[in-house]
């Protein structure tokens, strides 16, 4: 008595048998389900690590920044309809003097009560203690910067607060969901050396920035049944007297932005890549059963007429199929597993969570699954069908021998000066042009994929030459703790190794056009700006428009406005004046989504003469240490950055990354390749190894015998190149659009080296594959094949 | 016609052995059962004989031609060749063995289906020292009017024909034909003997042929015997028949 049936054991030999066939289609539906499983883990964890962080901690749901207003008023924002809590805070930039390390440096300093801890946006304490109400000079530091700098508890560093130096002390080192992705001003990756949040009593902030009884910062929770957007009018209407700058939700909170880009990045992965897989995958199951089928058709003959039926002979070969994808099923759930929890370490090192919980998503095993079983179906279907359509009677007949006549094509390859081999490879090409056409798709396919995904090097390459060496090719950058008369620039100029200097005046606005508006920022640049440019849609730098608005793209669609059109400014700063402006000119942003303004011109509109807010510094690199010491001396500066840190820091944290993140592009469209060459050239082999043995045995070499096997996919592997380029091309704009946020838009650039590497890919692992199988045709039974008929 | 005897041989072997077997055994292990399927043949042929080798079916024949064409290794004993020995060569040297000396006829002609009758041919003189023109040696076997057919636009007959021809293309020094008219009817067989035949005298090709067939044995110039794995008899034939004479 056994427990496997007669035909099943037929199935698990045919599986055995085709071992290297099977685990090459299984390896790309592992490939495929790996991702779906990678992406949703990852993005599931972080969505745990963010929820549990913002719970415990109370992350707030509306943030308002104001200049300066009454503790008073926080009664009344709490009397809107739909707050549950408000609290207030101080919050402002102070830059850092820090022994042994000569860049400059920002910090945030954020208030805390002085009495206990804070009710919204808390911070969560690793080490240490709260700093002591009656000592001013205490701080709570951020984890990643005392990590950078290997401080501990009890060290000093000096602080320039409104102008004033301040030794403070380290008492505790701490965290925050505000916090979790720490940009500083005018940087474009955290830097973790350069820029640090401080925690300190409400009381010591209050005397340093003059704001007693006062604050600068509120934050919200609103209550389930609140209108987000009516809350946020009204509290700008209430803070608007005292210098609102305009509240926003906690979509547009920048640590929060980043993280839900990031988690709509992993979305959009999910959905792209995986398909791209199944779909080869199905391509592959269906050659190898049209294949068996053919060598199989009397057993099927023999099983019809023994009285199985049609849907049993069918579901056979279905059931083949099935096997050999769910294998690649639990092969991609191991492999995703593991590049998740790769994955999320990585996004560990850019996101402060104080603990990354790890989860797997249970919907990305079932999604995954479920996908690659459909696929496999829909790729077995069409040969399942065709091999229960078999007539018993004509399936015993064995199939016709393979017919080659001649016909035009045949004729005219007859006159090509070939020798023969060659000539047996196009004749084979021409007479089985779908299964060279699987090939030829697969290989594209693979070659599309690591294009769609590596490509995104490319553009990396240029948001940053873009913005390094032409939107912002300033050595260093200046802000002013508040709006400053223009002899400050003056003023700049004489610091050592200071070459020039370029003014510049940021405001809030809130730019309404009809009933839509954004809340931006403004930026006035002189006409003649070379230190901080603008590029025009053909990447042109061009000078800013002594008229009216220029708006960044992106800010033009969601404002839905094109040149011509009159905006509504509503300037939330200063006298707060409303002023009707024309869209002048368009400018392509890869990063953030600003608007420019001629800075006279601003200034004229705000009624406050000539005012600056920051400036760009151009330097002589030799003397930058003189002028890092020299800047932080000045009383009026809020924040520095130097672009040389800035650019440091970038390649510092996204080498890791990146070389990861190409190896397993690399590896898995590597894997399609192969997996599909690999494929071609083993069905070739069965079907042609009583052709290639008897060549073998005319004396033919194993190199002339494997030229054939070898030669005929190196054409389709070489057709497929430009094909699948073309392929990339699309799915590079797909992926990124796809990726594309309001925090950055991804430039679709594809390099021609990585079109080059890209092939070079394909072509190690096509070439690889083959080279594996054509070692079989050493091991071809010259005997056997002389024995039997074919 | 440019069509020579090949000379180096006879230069070579001053006797005129051109291949010799000593001791040649064959067992094939399936595991539970060893299968003898040579048990010590011992032979002698000379250049440009016409041998046909006798016997029943699954007595050792295909074996020991195989291991005469380098297809195959003996288990025990060796072949000599021109006064090497085959049976110490390495693959490499087998095949060179196989492309340079040897030319190959089988029971089911063995054609690259994609490729046509004078093509199949030009598939060996690419690869042949001195070879003859593809053209002339389908005309040796009379099939040069279907030149340009595809195997599958081709009877048996002239299949087996094209195998002839691609078989002596090359000029071989030895032909192996392994029952060459075992699928075909008398009277294309006849045909095809008639190919071998001619091509033996012509171009002093040694020939052995495998076949059941008795009436065969009439064309040789020797006849083996072959029967459980050993040389039974040898006949010397006084005077060999023409294919045409003979009847079966
Ligand atoms: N690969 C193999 N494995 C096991 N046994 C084999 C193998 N090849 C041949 N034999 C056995 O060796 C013996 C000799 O076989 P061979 O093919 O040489 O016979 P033959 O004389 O050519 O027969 P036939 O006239 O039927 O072609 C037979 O008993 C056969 O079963
Ligand atoms: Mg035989």
């Amino acid at each position: 008595m056994s427990f496997i049936s007669a035909i099943d054991r037929k199935l698990i030999r045919d599986l055995i048998h085709l071992k290297g066939q099977a685990l090459a289609v299984s390896i790309i539906v592992a490939c495929g389900v790996a991702i779906m499983v990678m992406a949703l883990g990852t993005l599931s964890s972080l969505q745990q690590s963010q929820e549990t962080y913002y719970d415990r901690y109370r992350f707030a749901d509306v943030f308002a920044t104001v200049k300066r207003a009454p503790d008073s008023l926080a009664r009344r924002v709490r009397e809107i309809e739909g707050v549950r809590v408000a609290e207030t805070r101080i919050s402002r930039y102070a830059t850092l003097k820090i022994e042994g390390f000569n860049d400059p440096a920002n910090a945030l300093l954020v208030s805390v009560p002085d009495f206990g801890e804070q009710i919204l946006n808390r911070t969560l304490m690793h080490t240490g203690r709260w700093p002591d109400a009656k000592r001013p000079d205490e701080i709570v530091a951020s984890k990643s910067f005392v990590d950078a700098h290997g401080f501990e508890l009890g060290d000093q560093l000096t602080a320039i607060i409104n102008g004033r130096a301040r030794l403070l002390t380290i008492v505790g080192i701490g965290d925050s969901p505000e916090y979790i992705y720490t940009l500083g001003p005018g940087n474009l990756l955290p830097d973790d050396k350069r820029f640090g949040v401080f925690w300190m009593r409400r009381k010591a902030l209050e005397a340093a920035f003059d704001l007693n009884g006062a604050f600068n910062d509120i934050s919200l929770v609103l209550g389930r049944n609140a209108k987000p957007n009516s809350v946020i009018d009204e509290l700008d209407r209430i803070l608007a007297p005292y210098g609102g700058l305009g509240a926003y939700l906690k979509e547009d909170q920048l640590s929060n932005a980043f993280i839900e880009s990031e988690m709509n990045q992993l979305k959009n992965m999910a959905k792209i890549i995986p398909p791209v897989f199944l779909l080869v995958s199905a391509m592959l199951l269906n050659a190898l059963l049209i294949r068996l089928i053919a060598t199989e058709r009397q057993q099927i003959g023999l099983l019809k007429a023994f009285g199985y039926t049609s849907p049993e002979i069918a579901w056979h070969y279905v059931k083949l199929a099935l096997a050999i994808t769910l294998l690649g099923i639990v092969m991609g759930f191991g492999f995703g597993a593991m590049l998740a929890r790769l994955m999320t370490n990585l996004y560990g090192d850019t996101f402060r969570f104080p603990v990354m919980i790890f989860t797997f998503s249970k919907s990305s095993f079932a999604f995954s699954a479920g996908a690659a079983i459909i696929a496999a179906v829909a790729g077995a279907l069409n040969a399942s069908l065709s091999a229960a359509r078999l007539q018993p009677a004509e399936a015993m007949i064995p199939a016709p021998p393979e017919s080659y006549r001649r016909g035009p094509i045949q004729k005219f390859s007859a006159r090509l000066p070939f020798d023969e081999p060659t000539r047996m490879i196009m004749r084979h090409l021409v007479r089985w042009p779908g299964r060279g056409a699987t090939t030829l798709l697969g290989v594209a396919a693979a070659q599309a994929l690591l294009i769609g995904t590596l490509f995104m090097f490319d553009s990396l390459d240029v948001m940053l030459d873009t913005f390094f060496e032409r939107t912002d090719p300033y050595e260093a950058m200046v802000n002013f703790v508040e709006p400053i008369g223009s002899n400050a620039i003056e003023e700049l100029k004489d610091l050592p190794g200071v070459i020039s200097v370029e003014a510049s005046r940021t405001v809030a606005a809130k730019i309404r056009h009809g009933p839509r508006f954004e809340r931006a920022g403004i930026i006035g640049l002189p006409g003649n700006a070379v230190y901080k440019q603008i590029l025009n849609e053909n990447d042109e730098v061009f000078p800013v428009p002594e008229e009216g608005l220029t708006l960044s793209s992106q800010l033009a669609k969601m404002l839905d406005v094109g040149i011509g059109d009159q905006l509504t400014l509503e300037i939330l700063e200063g006298r707060r004046p409303t002023i009707i402006s024309p869209v002048t000119a368009m400018v392509n942003e890869y990063i953030s989504s600003p608007a420019y303004m001629n800075i006279n011109r601003l200034n004229q509109h705000l009624f406050e003469g000539e005012v600056v807010s920051g400036a760009f510094i151009k330097l002589d690199p030799s003397q930058s240490d003189q002028f890092s010491k020299a800047v932080l001396d000045r009383p009026v500066i809020a924040s520095v950055t130097l672009q040389s840190a800035a650019i440091k820091s970038f390649e510092d944290t996204l080498e890791d990354t990146i070389s990861i993140m190409m190896s397993i592009y690399a590896v898995i469209g590597g894997a399609i390749a192969a997996g599909v060459v690999y494929n071609a050239a083993r069905i070739s082999l069965t079907e042609r190894g009583r052709e290639l043995a008897s060549l073998r045995v005319l004396g033919f070499t194993r190199h002339e015998v494997s030229y054939i096997l070898i030669g005929e996919l190196v054409i389709l592997v070489l057709l497929a190149l430009p094909l699948g380029c073309l392929f990339g091309a699309a799915l590079a704009y797909v992926f990124g659009q796809a990726m594309s946020s309001e925090l950055f838009r991804i430039p679709i650039v594809i390099e021609p080296a990585t079109y080059g590497v890209c092939a070079l890919i394909v072509l190690v692992a096509a070439i690889g594959s083959a080279v594996l199988v054509s070692r079989r045709i050493g091991q071809l039974d010259m005997i056997a094949v002389l024995k039997t008929r074919e | 016609m440019n069509i020579r005897r090949n000379t180096n041989i006879a230069e070579a072997i001053d006797d005129g052995t051109l291949i010799s077997a000593r001791g040649l055994t064959k067992v094939y292990d399936t595991g539970e059962v060893k299968v003898h399927a040579l048990r010590g043949v011992d032979l002698d042929i000379k250049n440009g004989e016409l041998i046909v080798l006798l016997g029943p079916s699954g007595s050792g024949k295909s074996t020991l031609l195989n291991i005469l064409g380098g297809l195959d290794r003996p288990t025990e004993g060796e072949v000599i060749f021109r006064g090497e020995t085959l049976t110490d060569f390495s693959d490499a040297r087998m095949t060179k063995y196989r492309r340079h000396h040897v030319g190959f006829i089988f029971q089911f002609y063995n054609l690259v289906p994609s490729l046509t009758a004078r093509e199949n041919v030009a598939l060996v003189t690419e690869i042949a020292d001195d070879p003859i023109a593809p053209d002339e040696a389908l005309d040796m076997v009379g099939l040069a009017d279907r030149m340009h057919h595809f195997p599958a636009e081709l009877s048996g007959g002239e299949q087996q024909r094209v195998a002839v021809a691609r078989a002596i293309a090359k000029r071989p020094e030895i032909l192996f034909c392994d029952e060459p008219t075992g699928a075909l009817d008398s009277k294309t067989g006849v045909h095809v003997l008639e190919a071998l035949e001619d091509v033996n005298r012509r171009l002093g090709a040694t020939t052995l042929i495998i076949t059941h067939n008795v009436g065969i044995a009439d064309m040789a110039d020797r006849v083996f015997r072959f029967k459980d794995g050993r040389i039974d008899s040898i006949e010397i034939v006084g005077r060999r028949r023409k294919p045409s004479e003979i009847s079966w």
